[in-house]
C-alpha cells in the first residue's frame, strides 16, 4: 500500500475484505435477463414470428387484400390464386388470406385478454393468499381449488355452454379457468417469500405490511407469475380457438380461427387445403408463444 | 482504524433515563407455540419466564443449545413474536402500553441481524437499496436514505461506489453479513440484536466481523444483545453472559466469572465440550450426553436434571429458582447445589 | 401411512362438494329463465307458474341445491329436456364411451411420451435431446381437433384406410373390441387424444431424468463403478413416480378433455353429449356430464396421490 493509488482506499477500515471485487459490470437481475435473452436465438426468432402476426393482426385493414366478410355466390370454394384471391375462398365465396389475417386479431385477443385478467384477478388473490392470515389463506385456497378440480377445457366448455356463445362469455370462461391456477403460483411465490429474514427485517424497520408487499413481496412474485402467464397464453389461444370451433366462442360471421375451421369443416372432402389452413395459423400462433414462453421462462428462472 | 470512525463522546437525545437506567429489562417473558400432532394443548416452551436486565453500553452474550429458544427470544424482545406474557421495559417505558413506548418507536431504536446472512437480504434489490429501505419506511427522503446508505456501508468497512449497487448473491458470506449489519444501522438504533450473526462465517472472516462488531459499538455507543451457540466467541464479545437450557435462564452472570467458575452443571458442561488446542485439556468423553429433552413435555422440577450427573430427589421435586440478583457483578446460577437451604447433598458447594 | 390416507380423502369432500356448487349454478349462469326451453312460447302465467313449482324452482336457492344434491347423492340426475331420458343413462353410456378412449389413449401416450424424454433426458443436448424437445413442443401446441380433421383428410379422405368417425354399423350398444370392424373406429381418435399427454410427458421425462441425472448419488454410483446401463436404469426408477403422476393426471385430462376430439369424430362419448347438450340448451344433461366428468377428475387426482405416497416414502410425512 505505498503507492498514491491506494490512498482511496485507505479510508476504508483496515480489516475489511476487498475479496472479489467485479471485474465486469454489476448487472441487476432484469439486465441479466434481457442479455440472456437477447444472445437466446431460437426465442428471438420466433418472437420475430410472435411480433409479425401481432402486427398482421393491428394493421389487418391495410394488408388484407378483401374484405373478410364479402361473399360471393359464384365463387366459393375456389382453389389457391382463383381470381387474385391468394389462398383461395371458403364456403361463402369470402377470401381466405383476408379472413385468416382478420381472423388473427380476435383470436390473439382471446388468447392475451383471459390471461391477462386471470394474472390480475389470480395474481392479487394469491398475494393476499399468501401474505394474510390463515383465514384469509384457506377461504382463497380452497375456493381456487374448486375450480381448479375442473379439467381447464370442461370448465370453459360448461361456462360458456351455459351463459351461451359470443367472445365477452369466452373471455369470463377462460380468465375463470386460468385464475386459479395463476393464484396458485402467486400463493406459493408468496409463501416462500413471506418466511425469509429479510421480511422479518424489513418489519424489525418498521415497514407496514402493505410496503412490505411493495418493495420485497412483489418483485419476486412478479417472475414466476410472468413465466406462467407466458406459457399461457399458448394455451388460451387453443381453448379459445376450441370453444369456437365447439360454436361456444365467436360467432358467425366474424372471421376467428376455430370458427372458420368449424364451418370449413363441412366442405372437408372438398377442399381439403382450404379447411387445414385455419389449423395452421393457430398452430404456428401456438408453437410461437410456447417457444417463446420457455425462452422467457430459461432467461428469467436463474436462482439467485 | 480510519479517520472516518473516529471515537468521540456520544450523547444520544434518545436517551431518557440516564446511564444508570437499563436498556432493557425483561420480566417473565414467556412465549409458547402450539404444535399439530403432538396431541390436545401440546405446546413447545420456547421462552418461558426470562428475566434479564441489559445495560447501556455492554454486550450480553446469550449461550444455548440449538433449539432452547435463543432465537425466539430475540423475536419477542423485538415483538415480531408477540410474547403470551411477561413485559418488557425499554429505557423505563413498557413496550405496548398506553404511556409507554410504541412497538414501531422501539423497532426505530432496536434493530436485529439475523444468522443466514443470505436470506435477510432481498435477491432483487441492490443491496444499497436493502441498506437505505430502513430510513426510508421511517420517513427519510429517498435521497437522504441513499447517502445514509453510503455512510453506514463506508462505516461496515464496504465502497459504497463498489459494493452497494451489487445484488446479495454478488457478495462474500462475510460482505453480506456487513450489509446486513449496514441495513441494521441504517435506522439509527441504540440496541442491535445479533442473532447467530457469524455463526455461519468461515472463521477468519467471523474473526473481522466481529471486530467491526466491536469498533462499531464504541463509535455509535451501541448496546448488545449477542446471541451465539459458540461459547469461545460470546466470551470474546461479552461483558456479561446468559445462559439458556430450555427455555430457562439457567447462569447469569459477568463473562469472566462464568467462564471462569460457571454454577450451572449445564454451563459447566458447555465449558467442557468446547474444543481444546491445549492437549493436555483434551478430555475422552463427552461431558454431556444425549439431545436435550423435548420442550413440548419438559422434565418436571429442574429441566436439566434428566442429563445432570448431580440429579437428585429434591431436582425432580422443586424448580430451582435463579436465586438473588443485585447488580451488573451478580453471578446467579438456577440449581439446587447454589442454594444451601434446598436440601441438595452438594448445597452450597457450587 | 394410513393417516395421510385418511387425511387426503378427507380432504377430497370438501372439493367434491364445492365442484356440485359449480355444476348446480350452471343453471343460473344461463341467460333467461331456466324454463324457457320446456314452455311454449305463448305459456299463461298460471302454466308458468305450474311448471315451476313441477321443477322446484319456486323455492329458495339453497333449499333447491339441497334437493338437487339429494337427488344427486341416489344417482338421480333428473331427465333430459330434450330426450325426456333419465339423465344418469345417457351420463353412464357415453362416459364409458370416453373411458374406452382414455383408457386407450393412455397407455400409448405413456409408452411413446416416456421413451422419448428418457432418450432425451439421458443425452441432454444431443440432437436426439432437441427433436425430442421440438416434438414434445408441437404435441402441446397442436390444435388437437385440427390434427384429428388432419388425420381424417388423410387416412380417411386420401387412402380411404380407416374409417373418418363415429363408432360403426354396430353403435356403442354391440361395440367388441376385438373385431376390427368396430375397433377400427378407435385408432384415429386415439392418436388424436394421445398427441398432447404424449407432449406432456415427455417434457416432464426429460426434466424429471435431467433433474435425476445431476443429483449426486449418481456420481457415488458412477465412482461406484457402475456401468452406464444399471446407472441410467437407476436414474429412470427414480424419475418414474413423477412421471407416473403426470399420466395419471392425463387420464383426468383426457376423460374431461375429449370433447373436440369427440366431436371432431362424432365419438358418442360424453364430450359429444355434452355438445349436444349445450345445442338443445338441455341444462340437466350439461350439469348431470359435467358433474361426472370433474368427479371423476377429482378421483383420479385422489388416486394419483395415494399411489404416489405409495412410491415415495417423503410424501406421506409432508
Amino acid at each position: 500500500m505505498n503507492k498514491p493509488v491506494a490512498l482511496a482506499v485507505a479510508e476504508i477500515p483496515a480489516d475489511s475484505d476487498f475479496d472479489g471485487a467485479p471485474a465486469t459490470k454489476v448487472r441487476g437481475y432484469w439486465q441479466s435477463v434481457g442479455y440472456r435473452l437477447r444472445h437466446d436465438w431460437v426465442t428471438l426468432g420466433f418472437g420475430v414470428i410472435v411480433l409479425l402476426i401481432v402486427l398482421a393482426a393491428v394493421f389487418a385493414p391495410l394488408i388484407a387484400p378483401f374484405s373478410p366478410y364479402a361473399q360471393s355466390i359464384i365463387g366459393r370454394l375456389k382453389p389457391f390464386g382463383w381470381r387474385g384471391h391468394p389462398w383461395g375462398t371458403d364456403e361463402l365465396g369470402r377470401d381466405m388470406m383476408s379472413r385468416l389475417i382478420y381472423g388473427g386479431r380476435i383470436s390473439l385477443m382471446m388468447g392475451l385478454v383471459p390471461v391477462v385478467i386471470a394474472t390480475m384477478i389470480g395474481g392479487t388473490l394469491g398475494v393476499i393468499g399468501g401474505f394474510a392470515g390463515k383465514v384469509a389463506n384457506t377461504a382463497i385456497m380452497r375456493t381456487m381449488d374448486v375450480f381448479y378440480a375442473f379439467p381447464s377445457i370442461l370448465l370453459a366448455v360448461a361456462i360458456s355452454g351455459a351463459m351461451g356463445g359470443g367472445i365477452v362469455n369466452g373471455i369470463i370462461s377462460l380468465s375463470l379457468v386460468f385464475t386459479p391456477a395463476m393464484c396458485r403460483v402467486a400463493e406459493t411465490a408468496t409463501a416462500q417469500v413471506k418466511n425469509l429474514d429479510y421480511i422479518e427485517a424489513a418489519r424489525a424497520s418498521g415497514a407496514g405490511t402493505l410496503t412490505i408487499i411493495r418493495h420485497h413481496v412483489l418483485g419476486n412474485v412478479l417472475g414466476p407469475v410472468f413465466i406462467y402467464a407466458s406459457s399461457l397464453v399458448s394455451v388460451s389461444i387453443l381453448l379459445a380457438s376450441g370453444l369456437s370451433f365447439l360454436g361456444l366462442g365467436v360467432q358467425p360471421p366474424e372471421p376467428d380461427w376455430g370458427l372458420m375451421l368449424s364451418t370449413l369443416r363441412q366442405s372437408l372432402y372438398v377442399d381439403p387445403l382450404g379447411c387445414a389452413l385455419p389449423g395452421i395459423a393457430i398452430f404456428i400462433t401456438s408453437i410461437c408463444f410456447n417457444l417463446v414462453s420457455d425462452g422467457i421462462r430459461a432467461a428469467m428462472d436463474v436462482r439467485i | 482504524m480510519s479517520a472516518t470512525v473516529q471515537a468521540k463522546p456520544y450523547v444520544d437525545g434518545r436517551d431518557r433515563g440516564g446511564a444508570a437506567q437499563p436498556m432493557l429489562i425483561a420480566k417473565e417473558l414467556q412465549r409458547h407455540f402450539k404444535v399439530k400432532g403432538a396431541g390436545k394443548g401440546a405446546v413447545v416452551r420456547a421462552v418461558d419466564g426470562v428475566s434479564f436486565t441489559l445495560f447501556k453500553g455492554e454486550t450480553l452474550g446469550v449461550v444455548g443449545e440449538s433449539g432452547c429458544g435463543k432465537s425466539t427470544l430475540a423475536r419477542v424482545l423485538l415483538h415480531l413474536v408477540l410474547p403470551d406474557s411477561g413485559d418488557l421495559v425499554f429505557d423505563g417505558d413498557t413496550v405496548g402500553e398506553t404511556r409507554g413506548i410504541s412497538v414501531a418507536d422501539l423497532r426505530r431504536q432496536v434493530q436485529m441481524v439475523f444468522q443466514d446472512s443470505y436470506s435477510s437480504l432481498n435477491p432483487r434489490m441492490p443491496v444499497q437499496d436493502s441498506v437505505a429501505f430502513g430510513p426510508m419506511v421511517n420517513g427519510k427522503s429517498k435521497a437522504e436514505s441513499r447517502r445514509i446508505a453510503q455512510d453506514i456501508l463506508v462505516k461496515v468497512g464496504l465502497r459504497p461506489d463498489l459494493f452497494g449497487p451489487r445484488y446479495p448473491h454478488e457478495l462474500s458470506g462475510g460482505q453480506k453479513q456487513r450489509v446486513n449489519i449496514a441495513r441494521a444501522l441504517a435506522v439509527g438504533p441504540r440496541m442491535v440484536i445479533l442473532d447467530e450473526a457469524v455463526s455461519a462465517l468461515d472463521k477468519s472472516v467471523e474473526a473481522q466481523v466481529l471486530n467491526l462488531l466491536r469498533e462499531l459499538k464504541r463509535t455509535l455507543n451501541l448496546t448488545y444483545l449477542f446471541i451465539s451457540h459458540d461459547l469461545n466467541v460470546v466470551r470474546y464479545i461479552s461483558d456479561r453472559v446468559l445462559v439458556m437450557y430450555l427455555g430457562q435462564v439457567v447462569e447469569l452472570g459477568p463473562a469472566a466469572d462464568v467462564f471462569a467458575k460457571a454454577r450451572h452443571p449445564y454451563t459447566q458442561a458447555l465449558l467442557g465440550s468446547r474444543l481444546s488446542m491445549d492437549s493436555s485439556k483434551r478430555i475422552e468423553s463427552p461431558p454431556i450426553v444425549g439431545d436435550p429433552p423435548s420442550p413440548i413435555n419438559p422434565p418436571s422440577g429442574c429441566r436439566f436434571r434428566t442429563r445432570c450427573p448431580h440429579a437428585e430427589a429434591v431436582c425432580e421435586a422443586e424448580m430451582p429458582t435463579l436465586g438473588q440478583w443485585e447488580d451488573r457483578s451478580s453471578h446467579v446460577a438456577a440449581c439446587h447445589m447454589t442454594n444451601a437451604q434446598s436440601g441438595h447433598s452438594l448445597a452450597g458447594t457450587a | 401411512m394410513l393417516g395421510y390416507v385418511f387425511r387426503r380423502i378427507l380432504f377430497a369432500i370438501p372439493i367434491a362438494l364445492g365442484v356440485s356448487v359449480v355444476c348446480f349454478s350452471l343453471v343460473y349462469l344461463a341467460p333467461g329463465d331456466p324454463l324457457q326451453t320446456v314452455l311454449p312460447p305463448d305459456a299463461t302465467a298460471e302454466t308458468i307458474a305450474i311448471v315451476k313449482h313441477a321443477y322446484g324452482f319456486d323455492r329458495p336457492i339453497p333449499v333447491q341445491y339441497a334437493i338437487w344434491l339429494w337427488h344427486v347423492l341416489h344417482g338421480d340426475f333428473g331427465r333430459s329436456i330434450a330426450t325426456q331420458r333419465a339423465v344418469t343413462l345417457e351420463v353412464f353410456g357415453s362416459v364409458a364411451n370416453t373411458a374406452m378412449l382414455a383408457l386407450f389413449a393412455v397407455p400409448l401416450s405413456f409408452i411413446t411420451g416416456y421413451s422419448m424424454g428418457a432418450l432425451a433426458g439421458c443425452y441432454p443436448g444431443k440432437i436426439m435431446d432437441r427433436v425430442v424437445t421440438g416434438a414434445a413442443v408441437i404435441g402441446v401446441s397442436l390444435p388437437n381437433y385440427w390434427l384429428g380433421l388432419v388425420l381424417v383428410i388423410l387416412f380417411a379422405v386420401e387412402y380411404m384406410v380407416l374409417p373418418a368417425s363415429g363408432m360403426g354399423q354396430s353403435g356403442s350398444a354391440a361395440f367388441v373390441l376385438w373385431h376390427w370392424s368396430d375397433a377400427q373406429f378407435l385408432v384415429l381418435p386415439v392418436i388424436t387424444l394421445a398427441m398432447i399427454p404424449i407432449g406432456i410427458i415427455a417434457r416432464t421425462t426429460r426434466a424429471a431424468v435431467a433433474d435425476v441425472r445431476n443429483q449426486d448419488f449418481v456420481t457415488t454410483l458412477r465412482a461406484m463403478g457402475l456401468g452406464e446401463g444399471a446407472v441410467i436404469r437407476h436414474v429412470l426408477k427414480n424419475a418414474s413416480p413423477q412421471v407416473l403422476a403426470v399420466m395419471g393426471l392425463q387420464f383426468g385430462y383426457l376423460m374431461g378433455g375429449s370433447i373436440l376430439v369427440e366431436t371432431v369424430f362424432t365419438w358418442p362419448g360424453s364430450g359429444f353429449l355434452l355438445n349436444k347438450a349445450i345445442i338443445n340448451r338441455d341444462i340437466p344433461v350439461l350439469q348431470g356430464t359435467i358433474l361426472a366428468l370433474s368427479l371423476i377428475f377429482v378421483l383420479t387426482n385422489l388416486v394419483v396421490d395415494l399411489l404416489q405416497a405409495i412410491l415415495d416414502p417423503r410424501i406421506r410425512r409432508a
